[in-house]
């Protein structure tokens, strides 16, 4: 008997913790108790990275997409929908009053386009014969029975993929390089280090669809001549971890990994190695070094890994995301991939969208797509009808995007030029309310707790830039400091030894480009535009609009409001700390910040 | 050796394939400034300031960490790299003390000088300069991390060129520090002061214990007879701190100095190296013709090197002479044999030593072995550097002075005496005493041209008239380990030893390259310093130890016959295993 | 699991793309949708779904979603059934048991004629005289 419904339960970590799992257990008890076990298949699957409205519970085939899901909702789902095939609408996911059921009318998907995700979402991670199913290991049968080395260096080269953990150096060559490099050793490794504070595509992907990743790998060592592969992935991903683990023992088991792989002869086998969640070890050669026990700490290229790597010897090291590309195009080969996206970079990229922005999470989207798509079309515009300000993509090491470049179309060379970056594919949306200062010191204040302290651009340049963003949102601004920080920054960019010192300044960089006049408000007016920075913001009460009700001074936990009841309250600016309890309070809109 | 063509600043530069591009340009006479990098260590590439362009590439390039490459063309300074470089100086500023005149790297400091020639006028960033204790724990070293501007050499001195790991960095970013391992004060950590450190840190974040005060006291203290002795390799490097080229031999210079200073007598650690030699020479042949004692034996006159053997290879202890450091037998006989002689009371001598290095200063006190006169044998070390500020404060000029010579009884020195200070001199010296004690003869041509050389280790077999002797040099103390690991193989699989006889320098080169030597060394320089002593002991009237007139006399006189019992009692000590960590 | 050998895994794939395909709704392009309100029910509609699920699933035909929906509100010739197929018009039978539902499949699904004697919401005649050819 064939399964006529499907039940996919997302078991990514954000899902997984709002309670998918009881979700998922109460889905199998509630099909045995109404008899229907045996028709309805449920899948734990990958992130389907909505996560903003998850956990999210997709019936197929009607393509019913469910969203915030509760245990509680479980009996209900399968009487109506099972049973009597009646979609539970108040369950739907629902925007500006039409339900939306299906996934593909739901605008959320309708833009995007998925090679990385192909299976997040859709298999269980846990199954290798699900993945199998879904033309899993076919590339690797390719490789190892019917293409020659250089046949897959030339169909990378004909895809034109780019690296997607930032640099977008071509993969094609990347591998070329070891594999004309000599070396009796060889090493295969997978950047899984990902660092960028609200970046999760890679784990989404290890969480969903682990497989096409060691699929990639034992390419790469077919190609390039390398037996052994390791996986260096932060500790503090333990599901994608898990997930990994038992994909590797499930391919050992099957023969898809280890000795003579598939009768080929070929062997090759991967170890994990765990960081410990420092950013700097997101840089290749400090990750080199971390996996080799040393101080996670950058060395100067070249040479490159590629020629002189791990324990000194070739070594291809591509971020999870390029790695999940390869099995698609060698199946389908490079030629079909070179077809999307842009010339400069085909294919698709994944982007954690975050911010003030409807609907948060993961979205792939070819390349050329352009900003105002992924965030009106596809993130549902700003959240709470707020103004949109600026976007910033490259996550903490990018620079922001402001409304007059919306429709550029994006990739690599594109978002270079628009002084921020790809980066690893963070996007984080500001609105009105944000103010570009504060939010700028945030990213700096980031990059300085991050750098690794080898090199003295970095090292000093980063605290210093930080502590200059800090005087100005203190109120200490002085003009000069302006210039200095462009100073700093360019030394930064141009001296420091690895990627991170020398793109911590560019959010400074772009945000005094665009944005000068919000530094100047700071620094010549000593005003906040946005009302974030305390320091330069004052609450007042208007006494037209103040009824006396005592809720604000109730609540103040300075006891800085004073009044008598029905009569104008005042604040007390000295013993005002500016929490804005007061603000939230009012709901009179009698409390102003100037 | 593959040649590579390439331009720097429009001009062809032919070199080696494998060079970086700060060789690259100083081929054509330019020179690109560095905090970090030195020419003992693999680039760390830290600093920042050695950032060149490459022709028609918007990326910067660190100098000291690229290879040069067929058709690379280079700009080493232009408006563009001049303004990042001194903004670089200015961050490394703004982090570092401003404390020049009370620096002991004051004058010879690499940042100061950099700062001088990009005349930074003003401090234009915010200054954070971190609160960090000094470190005064050992007897040779002092640590100050605040004046640290993170360049690593030492690190990488104390790791890779000596494999000792005493020093490391902690914290991260703008946290980082430079700091003994696990955080511990310097003394209870693996280091062995060799001072490499102290050598290659380019500004005062490390330097050595500074005891010249002690000096001019004890000369002004007229109860107190100061005798001093000055070690091999200090006679070919002292002169660079007076602006000689690195070799140049000032030995006669340094006695007639010595004495300006106030010292009673100027002996020479030479005349105890031949000492040594007596002593280690022919304990080596009686462990050879007797059986009794372990094979292969291994020298141990390196302070550094002992400390280390006892830390990381006590089970090596059998295997070393006893024989002391050159130093340590000067020490002993001054306040015996001289003091008797000369009808001295030992209580009132004050020994000193000119030491190019700072575990010396250490070993004076490492244990009670170091009293066998009855008194501290030796009172106080000085290093080269700290001897050349001495001679300086003291208004001479040291250049001018007339040569002069080494007091009696213990002042003699042959040719195998002063090689001591370079590494396969201890060997040398050796073999040459050693041949005439197998065989009752003299050798022909002394120069053993089999042990020299700069290689980090060196082995070898000599032919002493059909006895076959099975020899291995290391210096650097990362590459002794090597050897080590072979000798513990055949000894716990009971094979033959692989070496009769080994010598061990911690630093690279020897003692000519010691960690209180002048500032500056490089490989360059060392040849020049070694070629200065093989110049000394070419220029010397006796080129064996056994020949040394004031050698012979000190055995008829007072010793009896190398290994007797007054020799053991005052010459030779023993070891002890050591923890690693204190603690 | 054993380790496998190339044919092994082309096996495996083969038998379990089935399945999986059948779960991804992109790679449809028809689609079955039985009435399972509680008239359809009474009067046999899970016979007929279970029925469809099967023969499809027999016939290896993966391009065909079966997808419930409520009373589609003719109660009185239930079970009712819809049948999307491109390039034919969309067409709704109606009393619809276990042998109906497998001529669909045959002749409805991989013949492309319409069986034209359980046809409830009737195209036009020529359209159906077209499509019945």
């Amino acid at each position: 008997m064939a399964f006529r419904n499907y039940i996919l339960v997302c078991g990514g970590t954000a899902c997984e913790s709002s309670k998918s799992d009881d979700i998922y257990n109460a889905l199998i008890a509630e099909c045995k108790a109404q008899g229907v076990a045996d028709e309805v298949q449920i899948v734990k699957t990958g992130c389907f990275g909505f996560c903003e409205q998850g956990p999210i519970v997709k019936i197929l085939p009607e393509d019913s997409f469910y969203v915030q899901v509760k245990p509680e909702d479980v009996p209900e789902l399968i009487a109506e929908h099972i049973i009597k095939g009646r979609e539970v609408e108040r369950l739907l996911y629902v925007k500006e009053k039409k339900k939306h059921a299906k996934v593909e009318d739901i605008e959320f998907y309708q833009k995007q386009f998925r090679i990385v995700l192909r299976n997040c979402g859709f298999i269980d991670p846990e199954n290798i014969e699900e993945y199998i199913a879904r033309d899993g290991y076919i590339a690797l049968e390719k490789v190892l029975f019917e293409m020659t080395p250089d046949d897959v260096i030339n169909e990378l080269r004909t895809a034109g993929l780019r690296g997607r953990g930032g640099a977008g150096f071509p993969t094609w060559m990347k591998w070329n390089f070891t594999r004309q490099a000599s070396g009796d050793l060889k090493y295969i490794v997978v950047n899984a280090d990902e660092g960028d504070p609200g970046a999760y595509m890679d784990r989404s992907v290890l969480e969903g669809d682990p497989h096409s990743v060691l699929e990639a790998m034992v390419i790469a060592g077919r190609t390039v001549g390398s037996n052994q592969g390791f996986i260096y992935i932060r500790a503090e991903y333990p599901l994608a971890i898990r997930r990994l683990e038992i994909a590797m023992k499930q391919a050992r088991e099957m023969g898809l990994l280890g000795k003579n792989i598939l009768g080929s002869g070929f062997d090759f086998d991967i170890e994990i190695r765990l960081g410990a969640g420092a950013f700097v070890c997101g840089e290749e050669t400090a990750l080199l070094a971390s996996i080799e026990g040393r101080r996670g700490m950058p060395v100067p290229r070249p040479p490159f890994p590629a020629v002189k790597g791990l324990w000194g010897m070739p070594t291809v090291i591509n971020n999870v995301e390029t790695w999940a590309n390869i099995p698609v195009i060698i199946a389908k080969g490079g030629t079909w991939f070179n077809k999307i996206g842009t010339q400069d970079s085909p294919g698709t990229k994944v982007f954690a969208l975050t911010g003030k922005i409807r609907n948060s999470g993961l979205v792939e989207v070819p390349m050329g797509i352009t900003l105002r798509e992924i965030i009106y079309d596809i993130g549902g515009g700003i959240a709470h009808g707020k103004e949109f300000k600026a976007v910033q993509t490259g996550g903490p090491s990018g620079g922001v995007i402001t409304i007059e470049n919306l429709d550029t179309p994006i990739d690599f060379g594109s978002l270079t030029k628009l002084g921020s970056m790809m980066g690893s594919g963070g996007m984080i949306v500001m609105d009105e309310d944000d103010c570009i200062v504060d939010v700028t010191k945030f990213y700096l204040n980031f990059t300085v707790d991050e750098s690794c302290g080898k090199c003295s651009p970095c090292r000093i340049g980063g605290r210093s830039l930080a502590n200059l963003l800090e005087k100005i949102t203190k109120g200490n601004g002085e003009l000069a400091d302006l210039d200095q920080m462009l100073e700093i920054g360019q030394a930064m960019k141009k001296a420091s030894l690895c990627a991170l010192g020398q793109t911590a300044p560019n959010p400074i960089i772009s945000s005094l480009h665009y944005f000068r006049d919000e530094y100047l408000a700071h620094i010549v007016d000593k005003k906040c535009p946005a009302g974030k920075c305390k320091s330069l913001i004052s609450y007042y009460i208007l006494p037209d609009k103040c009824i006396g009700c005592t809720a604000c001074a109730r609540k103040c936990p300075t006891g800085a409001i004073t009044g008598e009841r029905r009569e104008v309250h005042v604040i007390d600016q000295a013993a005002c700390i500016k929490c804005g309890v007061c603000y939230e309070t009012c709901k009179f809109g009698a409390i102003e910040v100037r | 050796m593959k040649m590579v063509h390439m331009k720097i600043n429009g001009m062809p530069v032919e070199i080696e394939a494998g060079q970086n591009l700060l060789a690259a340009a100083k081929k054509v006479h330019v020179n690109i400034p560095v905090l970090c990098y030195h020419p003992d260590l693999p680039a760390w590439a830290a600093c920042g300031l050695c950032v060149v362009k490459q022709e028609n590439s918007p990326k910067l390039l660190r100098a000291c960490a690229t290879p040069v490459q067929e058709n690379l063309s280079i700009i080493t300074h232009d408006a563009e790299l001049y303004q990042i470089r001194k903004t670089v100086i200015e961050m490394i500023m703004s982090t570092h003390p401003n404390t020049c005149l009370t620096c002991a790297r004051n004058g010879v400091c690499e940042l100061q000088r950099f700062a001088a020639e990009f005349g930074v006028r003003e401090q234009p960033f915010e200054v954070r300069i971190a609160d960090l204790p000094k470190d005064t724990s050992t007897t040779s070293i002092v640590l100050d991390p605040t004046k640290c501007i993170k360049c690593g050499r030492c690190v990488q001195v104390c790791q890779q060129l000596q494999g000792v790991y005493a020093l490391e960095f902690i914290g991260r970013g703008d946290n980082t520090v430079m700091s003994p391992a696990a955080g511990l004060p310097l003394n209870d950590s693996p280091c062995i002061k060799c001072g490499q450190c102290s050598a290659h840190c380019p500004v005062g974040a490390i330097f050595e214990k500074d005891e010249t005060a002690l000096f001019v006291k004890a000369t002004g203290d007229p109860n107190k007879h100061v005798v001093v002795q000055i070690a091999p390799a200090v006679r070919v490097a002292l002169g660079e701190a007076f602006n000689l080229p690195a070799g140049t031999i000032t030995t006669g210079k340094i006695y007639s100095a010595l004495r300006r200073l106030g010292a009673d007598k100027v002996f020479d650690t030479n005349f105890s190296a031949d000492l040594t030699i007596m002593e280690e020479g022919t304990e080596l042949v009686r462990r050879l013709t007797t059986g009794e004692g372990a094979i292969p034996q291994i020298t141990s006159c390196c302070p550094a090197w002992t400390d280390y053997m006892e830390k990381y290879y006590p089970d090596m202890i059998p295997n070393f002479s006893t024989a002391k450091s050159p130093m340590m037998m000067q020490g002993a006989v001054t306040k015996t044999y001289y003091a008797e002689k000369a009808g001295v009371d030992p209580a009132r001598i004050y020994s000193v030593a000119i030491m190019p290095c700072t575990a010396k200063k250490f070993e004076i006190s490492r244990d009670d072995n170091m009293h066998a006169s009855g008194y501290p044998d030796v009172d106080l070390v000085l290093t080269t550097r700290e001897f050349a500020r001495l001679i300086k404060a003291s208004g001479i000029d040291f250049l001018k002075l007339e040569d002069e010579e080494a007091d009696s009884p213990i002042g003699t020195y042959s040719g195998a005496g002063t090689i001591f200070g370079n590494t396969g001199g201890v060997m040398e010296a050796a073999l040459r005493t050693a041949y005439h004690l197998i065989t009752n003869e003299e050798m022909g041509d002394v120069n053993i041209e089999e042990v020299r050389g700069m290689e980090g280790v060196r082995s070898g077999e000599v032919d002493i008239k059909g006895t076959k002797l099975r020899v291995a040099v290391a210096h650097g103390m990362a590459n002794v380990s090597t050897l080590l690991e072979e000798i513990r193989e055949a000894r716990d699989s009971g094979k033959e030893p692989p070496y009769h006889f080994i010598e061990v320098m911690a630093c690279r080169g020897g003692c000519v390259a010691g960690g209180g030597q002048p500032y500056s060394t490089t490989d360059e320089v060392r040849a020049q310093r070694i070629a200065g002593i093989y110049t000394d002991d070419e220029r010397s009237v006796t080129r064996c130890s056994h020949q040394n007139p004031e050698i012979i006399q000190i055995y008829d006189d007072y010793l009896g016959q190398p290994l007797s019992d007054r020799a053991h009692e005052l010459l030779h000590t023993n070891y002890h295993e050591r923890k690693i960590y204190k603690k | 699991m054993a380790k496998m050998t190339l044919e092994e895994l082309r096996k495996l794939r083969d038998s379990r793309k089935s399945e999986i395909d059948r779960r991804d709704i992109n790679s449809k392009d028809s689609q079955i949708i039985v009435g399972m309100g509680t008239c359809g029910i009474a009067a046999g509609a899970k016979t007929v779904l279970d029925t469809f699920i099967e023969e499809l699933n027999d016939k290896q035909i993966t391009n065909v979603a079966v997808t419930q929906s409520g009373c589609m509100g003719l109660c009185y010739v239930e079970p009712t059934i819809e049948v999307i197929v491109p390039g034919m018009p969309p067409v709704i039978y109606g009393k619809v048991d276990a042998e109906v539902a497998k001529r669909i499949v045959h002749e409805h699904i991989m013949q492309k004629k319409m069986v034209s004697d359980h046809i409830f919401d009737r195209p036009s005649i020529d359209i159906i005289k077209d499509g019945g050819k």
